[in-house]
């Protein structure tokens, strides 16, 4: 349950700089114009510290799963 | 036994997730003021400082540790202390090295290439930083545990009021300029470039930080207790 439910955050935040990226934007006939390439591209920069953020929280937890799992295999041999 | 206590309770990593994201989204997508050579290089404040916050944080988690030890040996006490300590090290190198490149661009100008000054308050934060790694070598140098313990929590309080005296008092008695705000002469934060907009980041930057930073040293300090708990049976 917990699993689905950070997933769906992940996910959630995904596809918010997705979204962002993909809103067609404003009337100026020669740019390449979407969101991303607005303010000098601050959006890419955005879309990549999320990214490593998430990456690295993701790595965070599974490091945090593995130690939880490590603490109730002690716990199981003990009570046998 | 294995400790289990608020370390392996997940309510507040997900609040340490929220804010982080929060913090990297409308860090940079906040309005922030047009300051002379600091440009948008103003929105280092959410992540180089936040690095020294979660650094000076986690030292006094491990001062805490430390005296509680003293007060009473217990291992548990031990581990919460040096494991805390090793956290709060890899904060403190990330702050010197975002401080070198924030340095570099926003300095003198923004003419590029200068990226260590000799600023009081950079001098005293790497003075701290090696007193803290004297620490590492000096746990590491003893075999015996309980004098390892008791001796690394005694030189930890020392290398705490060392940092307090060259990150906070040393810089502000130096006459030598300093871009660092209280410094040389410098205004603190309050009395101009955080306005409201900065502030609706900076604390929950702050927040989250903290959190990440108590997060790496839980699981730190709960690999170490299984360790040690291998070791003593």
């Amino acid at each position: 349950m917990r699993k689905i439910s950070f997933l769906s955050l992940i996910m959630f935040v995904l596809c918010s700089v997705l979204v962002t990226a993909q809103t067609p934007a404003s009337s100026q006939p020669l740019e390449m114009a979407d969101k991303m390439r607005s303010n000098g591209m601050i959006y890419v920069v955005v879309g990549c510290l999320v990214i490593i953020l998430v990456g690295l929280l993701v790595y965070l937890i599974t490091i945090d799963r593995k130690v939880t799992r490590v603490e109730k295999e002690i716990e199981e041999n003990k009570n046998k | 036994m294995i400790k289990k206590d608020i370390l392996s309770k997940s309510w507040w990593k997900y609040l340490c997730v929220i804010f982080l994201t929060y913090t990297v989204i409308a860090g940079f997508l906040m309005p922030v003021p047009a300051l002379p050579h600091l440009h948008e290089t103003i929105r280092n404040l959410y992540f180089h400082v936040c690095m020294w916050f979660a650094m000076m944080y986690i030292f006094t988690v491990s001062l805490v540790y430390s005296i509680k030890y003293l007060n009473n040996p217990k291992e548990d006490y031990d581990i919460i202390a040096s494991q805390s300590t090793y956290t709060g090290l890899v904060f403190g190198v990330l702050g010197l090295v975002t401080g070198a490149l924030w340095a570099t661009y926003s300095w003198e100008g923004g003419t590029g290439g200068v990226s260590w000054i000799s600023d009081p308050k950079i001098n005293g934060a790497f003075v701290a930083l090696l007193s803290y790694f004297a620490y590492v070598v000096l746990r590491n140098a003893m075999d015996d545990e309980q004098k390892r313990a008791r001796i690394s929590a005694v030189y930890n309080i020392f290398a705490y009021v060392m940092m307090i005296v060259f990150i906070m008092i040393y810089p502000r008695l130096s006459n030598v300029d300093s871009m660092h705000p209280g410094n040389g002469g410098n205004p603190g934060f309050n009395s101009y470039d955080l306005d409201s907009h900065m502030r609706l980041v900076f604390y929950p930057a702050v927040i989250g930080w903290l959190l990440l930073c108590t997060w790496i040293a839980s699981v730190n300090i709960r690999t170490e207790r299984i360790k040690r708990y291998f070791h003593n049976i």
